[in-house]
């Protein structure tokens, strides 16, 4: 093949997208003056089938090793045209897109001469960088049929038997020592009235007979490590000093003295020391709270085994034994699903409301656990005749950071206000009951109708968010101030009981788990899925799933759809057996690296590490030089910056590939024309400008624009040597930190910015000719205002003399790496 | 501005227009179509909308406004209600509990006898009764 390449160009009229702007004729003719171009033809529909086949065949035909698509958005049209270069026989890595549509012809569209010279700087900034391309294959990664689950609430109870029914081996890892989780704790299901227990404990026992499911009740996540197909676990397996030969009589319950306030049960009853969550729990088990058992505690403190052993002695099977240990278990997975659940808003932070200083104030679990209690004939407390509900305690209120709505409490309020009514109708009582409500929001299948059934039973809403309850100390009687809103009056009520229809938020347990697996948030603190439409159960690593609350409030019929989701998600990637993904991953010239292993910490994905070089040509034994590990490396290119001696590069993003653009970025510019070089990362910047452009929303002409994965693959000498090309600005474009998949890379950007401005500064260089800022996908006028300043900056300064800027890597070389190669 | 003290007798209140109208008033959601499809809103000293809120909440406020007594039931509101609440009843019910607290609004002692003699019977029996202000 030599050295020289056959490059063919095509230009598409987009049917007359870009050809009634762009004159497509003459950006075809200046493609094929260039070199190594020996095909070029302009197209009405590059993507129609037509136009499909006529590429593959000209590829086939002509043997090309290069193709150049200028049409539109690589992120509009890039697979496709892969796919096209495949069906011709070229690597699929030899093809480029050049944006002629909404990066030229779209946004300059009043302005057709000025878009026509731009085309022809797009296409020959694609043909720069595709005579530098190299066939690579998509990273194939293999994936067993292991599959570990994190939370056993209701989300994490269905998929686990999804992926059991379906034959994968899960393994179920919960903290509590029965899986159920929160529903566990509710008397009855919205909209329908279904005892909770009654439908979930089916499903619980469902999990211990399936011969698929491995259960962890009582255990903790201690770590997890690795990556899709290589996760592995380290899970703590706490003592419960009961064996499993536990027959769950529970005369030992009886003989324990240690009582106090059952946590399962929201404090409304008491349990012993030796104790089962549920009387339906799983495993069916009893287990002693180390915390308080009096013979642990003594063992521990004194070493004294002989205190109490009430349980022991009567126990007729044995089970107990106190000098058992927490043990660690490392299991291997190759998917996970989060599904870690939520914590209830503690109502203590809204000090207004009085909550654990008034009797009569109560949280809505709390009330859940009495109304399961009285249904059992055992009723621990009245509510008293007249109640009321608070909502939004906890939800939609800034002054607490939750701006969110937490979605479950309209109807659950709704809910207990039934059972409240229908339990005291059952023995003849009546019950005035009031909601407190700020928006009602009743938006599921048959919630309206539940509503409204609701309100048909008496239950009285009135529009308002109390400000304040009060309690009278002698009848401990609470009173509401509120302002009835749709009346536009201030009511002042007195209520027997009054319940504070608690927020939903993050979990606390989940968080650790979270900063394991190295998961975003987003701003309310749950889990931030990879596309809040079309990856809602996906996150930004690979073969990581979120089910449930761990997500963001939900309801349990949201919860089970998105458990049976991430099920689905996981069994796509299990069932094929291994995954391929682009591979824009860092690379090492081994001749160049020296094996000082500063880029080893930089990594924010911790895929570097120092290897042994192996033997060979000049390789004195036992020489160490960096490896990456691509199943970790996500491709944001940080680490070639930190190399001194230029030994790390990006497949796909090489410093040759990307000086090649801003090289055909600069080589047509007429006597005085200005330059701005753009690298925009893929997300954020890069769509944002394809959203300005679909907007015909013009910006300064003289941008052209670089795509890279991530702004952290711009180093600062890539930026240096762009000046030193000719380049009159450079601008850097990324994502908001909350919404970059490159941990880290931000910070880095600005780090690298603030050292190449102090570099232009020293050298007499407005700094000013060098931006960076973080774009959201949504700022058009922003993106338009920035380009147009950072062009006026360019345009209104001198160009840098070339003497200086032949001078300007060494320069910034000396001080970027004052050490200098060693 | 008068404050809002809600007690039983509220609730009794809200009761007793429920049973004679024979609506569940509890569950209007104050989305205000019967207002603005009302012809005689305006002549109101409250709109439908507040009159069934107060009514909910059992406002005993209610019976002071003219709004029961300037409907003219044409049913407007009713046609539309999306919870099929009919207000021309609950505005019936309510100008009924005022009636049957046989309030009279006029003295015949203060007529002149010569005067009652001439008066149609019809229109003293109109006059005791005569609400609307």
């Amino acid at each position: 093949m030599g050295n020289s390449r056959k490059i063919g160009v095509y230009v598409c009229h987009c049917g007359g997208n870009i050809s009634e702007v762009v004159d497509v004729k003459a950006v075809s003719e200046f493609a094929g003056g260039q070199d190594e171009v020996v095909l070029n033809k302009d197209y009405s529909h590059l993507c129609s089938d037509l136009g499909q086949k006529m590429i593959a065949e000209d590829i086939r035909k002509n043997n090309l090793d290069g193709v150049v698509v200028s049409a539109c958005s690589y992120l509009f049209h890039g697979e496709t045209f892969k796919k096209v270069a495949e069906a011709g026989g070229m690597n699929p890595y030899m093809l480029e897109m050049a944006n002629i549509r909404e990066h030229c012809a779209w946004a300059h569209s009043d302005t057709p001469d000025i878009a026509t010279e731009k085309a022809k700087d797009i296409v020959n900034m694609g043909i720069g960088k595709v005579r530098r391309n190299a066939p690579l294959e998509p990273v194939k990664i293999s994936i067993d049929r292991n599959v570990l689950i994190i939370g056993g609430g209701i989300a994490g109870i269905q998929a686990a038997l999804d992926l059991g029914e379906a034959g994968f081996n899960v393994s179920l890892v919960e903290q509590k020592a029965t899986i159920g989780g929160r529903m566990a704790q509710l008397s009855r299901t919205f909209p329908t009235n279904d005892c909770a227990a009654c439908i979930l404990g089916a499903k619980m026992s469902d999990i211990s007979r399936n011969g698929n499911i491995t259960l962890y009740t009582y255990s903790e996540i201690e770590d997890i490590s690795g990556y899709i197909g290589n996760f592995s676990v380290k899970i703590r397996r706490k003592a419960t000093f009961v064996d499993d030969s536990c027959l769950s009589c529970g005369i030992c319950t009886e003989a324990c003295p240690v009582s106090l306030p059952d946590e399962y049960q929201w404090g409304v009853t008491e349990r012993k020391a030796i104790y089962q969550p549920l009387d339906y729990a799983v495993p069916n088990k009893y287990l002693i709270d180390e915390s308080v058992c009096l013979n642990i505690r003594s063992r521990k403190k004194t070493g004294n085994t002989d205190v109490c052993r009430k349980c022991e002695a009567v126990c007729p099977r044995d089970s107990i034994h106190f000098d058992r240990r927490d043990r660690i278990e490392e299991i291997k997975a190759d998917t996970i699903i989060v599904a870690t659940g939520y914590d209830v808003f503690d109502a203590k932070k809204k000090p207004e409301y009085g909550y654990g200083r008034f009797r009569n104030v109560m949280i809505a679990p709390e009330v859940e656990r009495l109304i399961v209690h009285t249904g059992e004939g055992r009723p621990t407390r009245d509510l008293g005749k007249r109640v009321a509900f608070i909502q939004c305690v906890g939800s939609r209120d800034e002054q607490l950071g939750r701006e969110y709505c937490s979605r479950v409490c309209c109807m659950y309020a709704t809910k207990l206000a039934q059972l409240i009514r229908h339990i005291a109708s059952v023995s003849g009582k009546e019950k005035d009951i009031y909601v407190f409500y700020t928006d009602m929001r009743t938006f599921g299948k048959g919630y309206e109708e539940y509503y409204k059934d609701t309100m048909k039973m008496g239950v009285k809403y009135v529009r308002g968010r109390p400000a304040e309850i009060t309690e009278n100390p002698e009848t401990r009687k609470v009173t509401i101030r509120v302002e009835d809103t749709l009346t536009r009056s201030i009511m002042e009520t007195e209520f027997d009981t009054v319940v504070l229809s608690v927020g939903l938020e993050a979990s606390a347990a989940g968080a650790r788990i979270t900063e394991m697996l190295k998961l975003p948030k987003s701003s309310d603190g749950f889990l931030q899925e990879a596309h809040p439409k079309f990856r809602p159960v996906d996150t930004q690593t690979e073969g990581v799933f979120i089910a449930g609350t761990a997500q963001g409030p939900k309801d349990i019929p949201d919860t089970v759809a998105q458990a049976s989701a991430t099920a689905a998600r996981a069994m796509r990637l299990m069932v094929k057996g291994y995954m391929e993904t682009e591979p824009v991953k860092a690379f090492v010239h081994p001749d160049l690296c020296d094996g000082c292993g500063d880029c080893v910490a930089h990594c924010p994905g911790s895929a570097l590490s120092m290897a042994d070089a192996g033997e060979g040509a000049g390789n004195p034994a036992g020489r160490q030089i960096v490896e990456v590990n691509e199943s970790i490396c996500k491709g944001c290119g940080l680490c070639i910056g930190t190399c001194h001696s230029e030994a790390l590069d990006l497949h796909l993003f090489t410093n040759e590939q990307l000086l090649a653009e801003v090289e055909g970025a600069l080589a047509n510019r007429k006597p005085g024309e200005k330059r701005v070089i753009l690298f925009a990362d893929t997300m954020c910047t890069y769509k944002l400008a394809d959203t300005v452009g679909t907007g015909k929303k013009a910006y300064a002409d003289i941008i052209r624009i670089i795509r890279v994965p991530s702004s952290s693959r711009v180093s600062p000498e890539l930026i240096i040597r762009a000046f030193a090309l000719g380049a009159d600005g450079v601008f850097l474009g990324d994502c908001e930190a909350k919404s970059t998949s490159y941990p880290g890379s931000i910070e880095y950007s600005q780090e690298t910015v603030k050292k190449v401005k102090s570099i232009l500064k020293g050298e007499g260089i407005n700094p000013e000719r060098l931006m960076f800022f973080q774009f959201a996908t949504v700022m058009i006028p922003k993106f338009v205002m920035l380009m147009n300043r950072i062009a006026g900056t360019a345009s209104g300064s001198e160009d840098i003399p070339e003497e200086l800027r032949n001078s300007l890597p060494d320069k910034a070389r000396k001080t970027l790496f004052p050490g200098g190669k060693k | 501005m008068k404050k809002i003290v809600l007690t039983r007798h509220n609730t009794d209140f809200q009761k007793e227009v429920e049973k004679i109208s024979g609506e569940k008033i509890t569950s209007c959601d104050q989305c205000g179509v019967c207002s603005g499809s009302c012809p005689l809103s305006d002549e109101m000293e409250i709109t439908p909308s507040t009159m069934m809120k107060m009514s909910q909440l059992g406002l005993f406020e209610v019976m002071e406004t003219n709004a029961m007594w300037i409907c003219a039931s044409c049913y407007s509101c009713m046609a539309r209600c999306p919870r099929g609440l009919d207000l021309s009843k609950v505005a019936e019910a309510m100008r009924q509990i005022s009636l049957r607290k046989a309030v009279d609004s006029m003295d015949l002692n203060g007529i002149d006898k010569k005067e009652a003699a001439r008066l149609p019977s019809i229109a003293l029996v109109g006059a005791f009764r005569k609400l609307t202000g």
